[in-house]
This record gives C-alpha cells, structure tokens and sequence, in this order.
C-alpha cells in the first residue's frame, strides 16, 4: 500500500513542478538569442562581409550556433578575438590571415566627386546606407556613419572612390604609450628631477 | 581672520622655484611683428571666423565668434592686417598644427570702440554674463573651460571661491597680479558676486606669498569700506603650501572641506570657483569694456637672463618672449609651456601665447635633465599616499599598460586629474601620468568606438530591414498579378458564357441567368463553351510555363549560332504580323460582337460585357507582352532554334488573342 502513496505522491509531485516549469518556460521566455547579442555587440558592425557571413550579425549566429572560429573577423583584429575567447570560453588563436589583416589604420571612403557618373551601385553595395546620391547624380559618402568596410569601392564602373586613413587631428589625437621599462621618456611631465635653485 | 582649512588626501612638496621670477614688477613687451592666434584656445568647439586674409583689424576687434554653448570669441589683440589664416604650430601637446589667424601688426595700437560700464551695479545679471561672454574669457589657470558657461550656472551659489593658490613650481604669474593689482581683481570679485549672489567669498593664497596675502588682505579692507553696502565682504583665507592644492576639486575641500563627487560639478555643491587671472579678466571686460587679448605670462628658467612676469599680447610667439628676456634659445634642452607639473613640452619657439599660458620655461639640460630610465613598479605605495585623488595609481597604471580600459575605468582611472604627484614619487621612476593620459585616450577611443560600431548596427539593421521589406513588396505584388491574371480568366470566361447563354437561349431569361451565376448551367451549348474556355485558360497558362522554362534553359545553355538565329527571328517576326493580318480579317471580332447583341437584348447590361472585353483584351496584352519578352530574352541568350520557334508560336497565339478581344489594339514592341 505505503509503494503505491510514495510513487503517487512522487508523480503529484512531478506532474506539479512540471506545471510550474513549463509555466515559468513559457512565461519568462528570453527572446531572441542572448548569446547572439552578445557576440554581436562585440564585433566591430564594419558590416564588411570578409568573415564570409553577410554583415556581423549573421556571424554572430553563426559563431553561436554552428561553432565557427572566432578569428574571422580582420577588423576587429586581435582585441575582438580576445573578448570572444573570454565571453564563450575558448582559447585565444590569432587572426586567420585567409579572411584579411588588421588594418593598423581605421579607413574611410571618399568619392571623388566629380569623376561620379551617379550610376548608384555603390548605393547598393553599402550595407550601413552612408552613401547619399541619386541616379544621375553625383554621390558622396556621409564619412560619419562609414564603417570603412571597402565594399563600395569595386561596384564602382569608374573607380572614384578610395579607402582614405582616417586623419588625425587634435581632437582625436591620444598620448601615446610610454616606451617601458629600461627606456626613458625625453619630454616626460612632470620633470621629476626638479632642483631647487641657489 | 584666521578661518579653518581642511586637509585633502596626500600631495607633495616639490621644490618651489618662484623666486628667480618675483623680483621683477610685471612688466611688457615692445610690440611683436606677427600676432598667432589659434581658433582652439579653449575647452569646446573653436569659433568661427569672421575676418578673411587681408582684412584690416582693429585692437578688439572680434576675429572669432563662439560657436555653440561651450565656446568662446577670439578678439584682436593689436590693430594691423590679417595676413593669413592657416594652419600653425600650436599650444597642443600633440605637437599637430591648429588652425590660426595670422595678423601683421602696425604698431597704431588703434582700438575698436569699447563700451566700458561706469556702474555695473545699475545692470542686470544677464547683461553682464552677456559681457563677460562677448569678451572671450575663458579659466586662465590652465584648462580654458569658458567661464561665461560657469558663471551661468543655473544652481544656488552659496560660495565663491578665488582660486589663487598657484600651487605649481615656478610659476608666479597669479602672485605678481595680486601683488600689484590687487584692488582689480577684488573688484572681478565683486562683480561676480553680483551676479551670483554668493553668501561668501572665499580665497584661497598658499602661505608661501605672503606679499600677495598683505595685498589682497588690504584690498579687500579697502573694498569693504568704500562699499560698506557691498553684499558680502572677501575674506582671505592663507593655505599650507603643498601641491597640487590649486587642483578645483582640491582648493575646495581646503576652503570648504567639501568634496567635489566624482563625475560631478563644484556647482552641485553651490560652489564656483576662479582663477585669479580669469577674475581680473572678467574685471577689465566689465569696467573698461575690453575684451580679453592679454594675460600675464611667467617667463622663467635658467637659460633666461630676465625672468620675471609679463603682460604679453595673445598671439605672441614664443620666440619673440625668449628673444626679450635674453634667453640663450640654442641652449634650450626643453622648453615648457605650464608648469613642470602639468605642462608640456614645445616643439617649436613659433608656438603663441594662448589664454592659458600662464608660464614658459626655458631650461638646459643642467636644470631639467632626462628622466632616468623607467624601473618596474616595486608595489612600494609611495604613488597611493600622495595622490590627492585617493586613487591606486600603480592599479591604473597596470591596467592602463596592458589596455585593460574596463579595469581601468573600475579604478576610477577618469578621476585621475593628471597631477603628476605619484609619477613625482615614484622610486621606479615610471611615467605614470603619461600611462593615465595614455589609458584615458583609450576609454575614450573605445567609447567612440562602440558610439560608432552601435551606429552601424542600427543602421545595418535598417538597411536589411528595408531590404526585406522591398522584397517582400515585390513578392506580393508578383502574386497579386498572379491573382488577378486568374480572376481575369474567370471573368472572361463568365462573359463567354453569358454571350454564348444569350444567344442560344431566350434573351430575358438567358441574361438573367447569367446575371445571377455564371456557373449555373442554363442549357448546354453554354456549360461546353465554359468548359472550353477554361481549358484555353490552363492550357495559355501552361504554355506560358513552358516558355520561361524554355528561356531558362537558352539562358543556361547558349547556342553558337546567333546569326541565323538571329535571322530566323526576323523570318518569325514578319511571318506573326503577316498570320496577325490575316487573323484580323478572318476573325469577326467577339468584342464588336458584344455591343450588337446587347442592342438585340436590352435585359442583358452592355456596360458589365464591355468591361468583360476590356479586361479581356488586357489579360491578352500581358499575354503579348510576356511572350514578347520570353522571345526576346530567348534571343539575347542565344537560345536553340526549336526554343524559339516555340516561342515565337506563343507569341503568336497570344497576338491572335489580343487580335480577338481588341483589334483596335496596336500590337507593340514588334520594333526591336
Ligand atoms: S561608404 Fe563604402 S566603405 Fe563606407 S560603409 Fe558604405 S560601402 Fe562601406
Ligand atoms: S559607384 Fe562610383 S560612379 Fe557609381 S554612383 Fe557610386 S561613386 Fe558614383
Ligand atoms: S610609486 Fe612607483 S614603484 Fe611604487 S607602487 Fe607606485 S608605481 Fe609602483
Ligand atoms: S596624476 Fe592622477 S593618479 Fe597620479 S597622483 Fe595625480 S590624480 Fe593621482
């Protein structure tokens, strides 16, 4: 008898959480993929396809689901493959040279305005919309909202346009590094080595 | 009048150097030949510039109007012509060029028209801020933050503080205005309280300028008395000497023992705090209406033969100051604009004297030698118990050396107020300010960064978003055709079998049935017609199939022989007019039928039948056209000969069809 109230009570018991988990699954639910979220906020959104997926987002899928190498993305270089490793686990390896180098210099393009014939492909090509233009106009590229992704530049039937370095200039300059133990900084502040006068 | 002081954490006592340039009373310059100004002289965007090469300016003149809150205007400093606009070596730690206007001076010294205020008591507060901003006037003790923008402040005010502390090494300039301008600068104070409204004013003197305490101390007693209705009195207030007392957020909590939160404003607090120059500025822009084009430099060094204070003319090369103090300019081993502290080096003697150049320092290499070489940090502390931060500079400097920004950052790494006081101690001798600068240009690359990178998302999103959109339009649009291709054959079949129904059968009742459903089997010459027709429908719809596989094909799978194909087509294409001709004559037309039947037949609605034709003369011209285009893409593709004569049959029962429905019909496209 007593057997028969232990596996009753033990199903009561299961069938109830098992009420109350399904509940909680279907109430809580997370939408979407936090992984994938979270992966994608890492990459660098350059948008520029050299992964092999079209935009960041779908390698960010991919990475999530289908365990794609973390070392696609050749703008973000080595700090993205680094924060990857940390976020899912795995171990750092460096960037896979088939997919592109870092490039030491972010880059934005430029049309060379009045060579444009306004056919609007590279309109087309630019996956973050920062190029304005219309057909039979000439074009010219928002450089604010350019990821410098390269990929208007070979739709391009008369080549005007061109990969630029971004420029550096007062406001955007930062100190540099200190050259490290052994060296020593010539124009170093603050002058440590002060004297005072006689 | 001894006022307590609070103590803030840490500090140093580097050696003082003021004396070599205190002896001498401030004292000025012959007029340089070319003023620099640079448009970024100041914390925010640099203004816009009102004057072009060749203009000729007056002392005073406005050259740049602030652009934007945070901004400030850039006046002439002496009358003469503007010879350039251009880039030019600048007052920037980078060493990068800044944009600058270049005035050739004439000597004249010719003002503008001032508007000088007799009493600015008999003025509102907003007129005078308005005047403080017109003058430019921005923190000459060094950070250039426009001071029309503090003074504005919104908050409370409970005090105002005068921050002449001039804690760093060697610099004077503060002690010699004082010393001998001391009744203009309590009268800034005056005028600022004015518009504040402060319960007290506050200042704060390190006690190592004890002339420059007697002075102000007489001034203000002076001032009180003069104004016994003045609305609060100064009290001067004598402060230990250690550096960096004269950090904002320091001088306050000695003056107040009130600490500034980090990431917040001494205005949260009801507190504002000046530079003593920004005080006397803000007083000779009030009372003799000028704008700011001079300030009191210390020039100092070993290598200067004079030193001493001067009241140089914004713009002045620095070379032009080296060359009137005797300074022995190839001996320079470095050359310093601020202090030793917290200036920089200057890469060139071209560079001008901006609003916060409070100092230069020319030195050999017997007074400022090369730092030794950089030692591992020992984890000794001495950095921590002197920063007036209470910051772990050898965490930040860990942090910031291996660009852990996010570690940094934890660390209050954007607190750090670039002192130099741990770097001052470091036994190991690291340059630790410079790895601070160097991990906040990061976090601040990195937060421009991901601004950005979330901008692109965004924007990637929209981008697929509308891409997704116009394909879905497309494909909806394609199957809406799609319907109504078929509701079309329908229809045109309903209006078959309504003209058969009403031949065959008793005109009344035929159209009458035929009203009310068409599938509705009134006798069964109509019922075959229907049948008829719908198989027509399949079979046109079918064939139809047939061609765009036919063209895909050709398309995969092109053929040499374009020439006779080529030919062939033009034999198509004459032999489909000439089949179409004779069609037009065979053939009675059903649609010029309908019209004649429906005079015979008034039950039967003539306006429902023609628009059956209308549609159906429509659907045949798709027809046409599709077949037109499958023939065309067929031949640009270089298809088979069997797929073009396929299709060229097509077209041809497509033409016949629209032949029957709308003669009137010009079958287009046939020049190609
Ligand atoms: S403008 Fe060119 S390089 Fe810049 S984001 Fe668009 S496609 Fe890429
Ligand atoms: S692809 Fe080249 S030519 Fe065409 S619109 Fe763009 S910039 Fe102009
Ligand atoms: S003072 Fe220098 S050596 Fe000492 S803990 Fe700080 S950084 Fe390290
Ligand atoms: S430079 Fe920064 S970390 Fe160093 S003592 Fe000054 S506030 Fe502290």
């Amino acid at each position: 008898m007593e057997i028969f109230i232990a596996i009753a009570a033990v199903l009561g018991m299961a069938t109830i959480f098992g009420a109350v988990l399904g509940f909680i699954a279907i109430k809580f639910r997370v939408e979407g993929n936090p992984i994938v979220d979270q992966i994608d906020s890492i990459l660098p959104q350059t948008q520029c396809g050299q992964c092999g997926y079209p935009g960041c987002r779908p390698y960010a899928e991919a990475m999530a689901n289908n365990d794609e190498a973390i070392n696609h993305c050749p703008p973000g270089g080595e700090a993205t493959i680094q924060e990857l490793a940390e976020l899912l686990g795995v171990e750092v390896i460096p960037l896979d040279q088939e997919h592109g180098e870092e490039q030491e210099l972010p880059s934005v393009a430029y049309i060379r305005e009045d060579e444009c014939i306004g056919c609007t492909k590279c309109i087309q090509a630019c996956p973050v919309d920062a190029i304005l233009g219309a057909a039979k106009l000439m074009h010219t590229v928002i450089v604010d909202e350019c990821t410098g992704c390269d990929l208007c530049v070979e739709p391009c039937p008369v080549d005007c346009i061109d990969m630029l370095p971004v420029a550096i200039e007062q406001n955007t300059w930062t100190w540099d590094k200190p050259a490290g133990v052994g060296e020593s900084s010539v124009e170093r502040i603050p002058v440590t080595n002060i004297q005072e006068a006689s | 009048m001894s006022r307590n002081t609070w103590k803030f954490h840490g500090g140093i006592h580097p050696p003082q150097n003021k004396q070599q340039s205190v002896s001498a009373s401030i004292r000025q310059l012959p007029l340089p030949d070319k003023l620099i100004l640079p448009l970024q002289q100041h914390i925010g965007a640099p203004g816009k510039v009102l004057v072009s090469v060749g203009d000729r300016v007056l002392k005073g003149q406005l050259l740049a109007q602030a652009k934007g809150f945070v901004s400030a205007n850039l006046h002439a400093p002496s009358s003469g012509t503007v010879i350039d606009i251009s880039d030019q070596p600048v007052q920037h730690p980078s060493g990068l060029p800044g944009k600058c206007i270049v005035i050739e001076t004439d000597g004249k010294e010719q003002w503008c028209e001032i508007h000088p205020i007799d009493d600015y008591r008999q003025m509102d507060a907003t007129q005078l801020l308005a005047t403080i901003n017109n003058a430019g006037i921005v923190g000459m003790g060094g950070a250039g933050f426009p001071s029309h923008v503090k003074i504005g402040t919104q908050q409370t005010i409970s005090t105002l503080i005068l921050n002449a502390v001039e804690c760093e090494p060697y610099i004077t300039s503060d002690d010699l205005l004082m010393r001998e301008r001391a009744a203009e600068i309590i009268e800034g104070l005056q005028i600022l309280a004015f518009i504040l409204n402060p319960k007290e004013i506050l200042v704060g003197i390190e006690d190592n300028k004890p002339e420059a305490i007697a002075a102000m101390r007489r001034a203000a007693q002076e001032s009180t008395e003069a104004n016994p209705g003045a609305p609060c009195a100064v009290t001067i207030v004598s402060v230990p000497t250690i550096y960096p007392s004269g950090g904002e957020k320091q001088i306050i909590q000695i003056l107040t023992g009130k600490e500034v939160p980090s990431g917040g404003l001494p205005s949260d607090l009801g507190i504002v705090c000046h530079n003593t120059g920004t005080v006397h500025a803000i007083r000779n822009a009030v009372i003799e209406g000028k704008p700011l084009i001079s300030r009191i430099t210390t020039m100092t060094g070993n290598l200067v033969t004079d030193p001493g204070n001067i009241e140089v003319l914004l713009g002045t090369p620095v070379s032009h100051l080296l060359q009137h103090t005797r300074t022995s300019a190839n001996q320079i081993h470095r050359l310093i604009m601020g202090g030793p502290m917290m200036g920089f080096s200057m890469r060139s003697t071209e560079i001008p004297i901006v609003k916060t150049s409070n100092c230069i320092i020319a030195a050999d290499d017997q007074e400022f030698p090369d730092a030794p070489p950089e030692q591992p940090c020992i984890r000794c502390g001495a950095c921590a118990e002197v920063c007036p931060a209470k910051l772990l500079p050898q965490q930040l400097f860990f942090y910031s050396k291996s660009k852990e920004i996010d570690k940094a950052k934890h660390y209050n790494l954007m607190d750090c107020i670039e002192c130099g006081a741990c770097s001052f101690v470091c036994p190991s001798q690291i340059p630790l300010v410079q790895y601070f600068r160097f991990g906040k240009g990061e976090v601040r690359k990195s937060k421009i960064e991901t601004d950005k990178s979330d901008r692109a998302r965004m924007r990637f999103e929209a981008h697929q978003e509308r891409l997704e959109k116009e394909a879905a339009a497309k494909e909806e649009k394609r199957q809406q055709r799609a319907a109504a291709n078929a509701l079309k054959k329908e229809k045109q079949a309903k209006a078959k079998l309504e003209k058969e129904a009403a031949e065959a059968a008793n005109p009344s009742t035929a159209a009458s049935t035929a009203q009310e459903s068409s599938n509705e089997p009134s006798n069964n010459d109509a019922d075959e017609a229907l049948e008829t027709l719908k198989s027509n429908a399949t079979k046109a719809s079918k064939r139809y199939q047939q061609a765009k596989k036919a063209l895909q094909m050709a398309e995969k799978n092109g053929a040499d022989n374009i020439d006779k194909l080529r030919e062939k087509i033009l034999q198509l294409e004459t032999k489909a007019s000439d089949a179409k001709k004779a069609l037009k004559e065979a053939l009675p037309s059903p649609a010029k039928k309908i019209p004649a039947k429906s005079d015979a037949t008034p039950n039967n609605t003539p306006k429902e039948t023609d628009t059956s034709a209308v549609i159906a003369a429509a659907t045949a011209r798709v027809k046409v056209k599709k077949a037109q285009n499958a023939l065309m893409a067929a031949e640009a593709s270089d298809a088979s000969q069997e797929v073009l004569e396929h299709l060229s049959t097509n077209l041809n029962t497509a033409r016949t069809e629209l032949e029957q429905h709308a003669p009137s019909e010009p079958t287009t496209g046939e020049a190609q």
